[in-house]
């Protein structure tokens, strides 16, 4: 007898291309490509329009990664990388992006995507990576100001999420909503560590929690953590979220409580993705350095 | 702008904090000497200016590289904070 296997932590991985850009007419293209550590995401823009995304899993190997999030932007246009001719890596493996011009840290390029995406009004960017938290500080240009991480662990993150969505056997987009299905707020778990937050979740459900119980002591406990690295830097408005984290709304709604600041939030028909703000920001650096090129080409 | 380098886990904080802003004004860059675990490197931040920042293979174990530059290791001051003459390197520990 086969049992079928759910994999409930599996998120939906994406691909979308704007209508009615004929890239071939475009004076520039350049991409950005976010390799993380548990996605990957690359972005396309023409003169500096956004024409195409991908977010995908990240695998065991960073250049690969980047090939297939590039792949999955560009299949179906009959564009290739080649086409492009300025490419900005970022993210964790961002030096092993393998056509990249350049490589740009994650910090820059969520100040700068969330800029572009949120509008020039963001001053704080929390970004909830995959094994990592940042809070950034950036000015009306996207540009940094201060920035705080925490990448030594990866409790309170995107890892840590698809580990209790396949502890507690709910699939990891409907966490949000379910944390939100009790009676009462229950007291945050007391270990967001992501091996023991596990065990702990276990012994919670055996002690006779529900399941969306623990959930919301889980998804409290992670609002929690994020939220003493926000104060260490401290949260000026307009407050915007990014990384996949961003889309469970169980966690954002909790940091917004905790820290009395409504984070801006994309409108319902918006084609972005927060999940996408490092490889914008990136590909929008790479726009930059290629107009900074051109003219520095043309002044010789 | 204000870097943050470090970590927080389950004993405190671990922060290094360089404010380039200040940073970039200094041409001693002392930091990188005087730094017995030499931590420090001058280096292209992403808006190209060139910053003192700290090493990345040292980020996560702060703890223990600074240790012994602190009252515990017998030091009344820290060198990298003496050396620095814009003041632009602060502690959290």
């Amino acid at each position: 007898m086969t049992e079928e296997k759910h994999e409930f932590w599996r998120w939906s991985e994406r691909i979308w291309r704007a209508d009615g850009i004929d890239w071939k007419e475009a004076g520039s293209i350049t991409v950005g490509v976010d390799v993380g550590s548990v996605s990957s995401q690359a972005v396309v823009l023409t003169d500096g329009r956004l024409f195409a995304f991908c977010s995908t899993r990240t695998g065991s190997n960073s250049p690969d990664s980047a090939i297939k999030a590039v792949g999955g932007a560009l299949q179906g246009t009959g564009m290739t990388i080649e086409d492009a001719q300025y490419v900005v890596g970022t993210g964790y493996g961002r030096v092993n992006v393998p056509f990249a011009n350049r490589a740009i840290t994650e910090i820059a390029c969520h100040a700068r995507g969330a800029n572009f995406m949120a509008g020039s009004g963001v001053r704080t960017i929390l970004d909830m990576g995959g094994q990592d938290c940042k809070v950034i500080r950036c000015d009306d240009k996207g540009k940094v100001l201060n920035f705080i991480m925490n990448d030594k662990c990866a409790a309170g993150t995107g890892r840590g999420m698809e580990v209790i969505a396949d502890t507690l056997g709910v699939p990891i987009e409907d966490i949000g909503a379910r944390s939100f299905e009790i009676d009462e707020e229950p007291a945050p778990v007391s270990n967001v560590c992501t091996v023991f937050a596990k065990s702990e979740a276990t012994a919670l459900l055996k002690a006779g929690w529900s399941v969306n119980r623990v959930l919301a002591a889980y998804c409290s406990a992670m609002a929690e953590r994020v939220v003493s690295l926000i104060d260490r830097i401290g949260v000026e408005k307009d407050f915007f979220i990014t990384g996949g984290i961003a889309k469970n709304v169980g966690v954002v709604r909790r940091i917004e409580r905790k820290i009395g600041v409504e984070a801006v939030k994309l409108p319902a028909k918006s084609n972005l993705d927060p999940q996408i703000a490092g490889a914008l920001g990136a590909a929008l650096f790479a726009y930059a350095l290629l107009r900074k090129e051109q003219k520095a080409g043309a002044a010789a | 702008m204000i870097a943050n380098y470090g970590y927080r886990d389950g004993s405190g904080e671990y922060y290094v904090t360089i404010d380039t802003d200040r940073c970039i004004e200094c041409e001693a860059r002392w930091c990188v000497d005087a730094c017995p675990q030499s931590l420090f490197a001058i280096e292209a931040d992403d808006y190209d200016d060139e910053v003192a920042t700290i090493a990345v293979t040292a980020r996560k174990q702060l703890k223990e590289k600074c240790s012994g530059c602190k009252p515990s290791g017998g030091y009344e001051s820290l060198p990298c904070t003496t050396a620095c003459l814009p003041a632009a390197i602060t502690h959290s520990w």
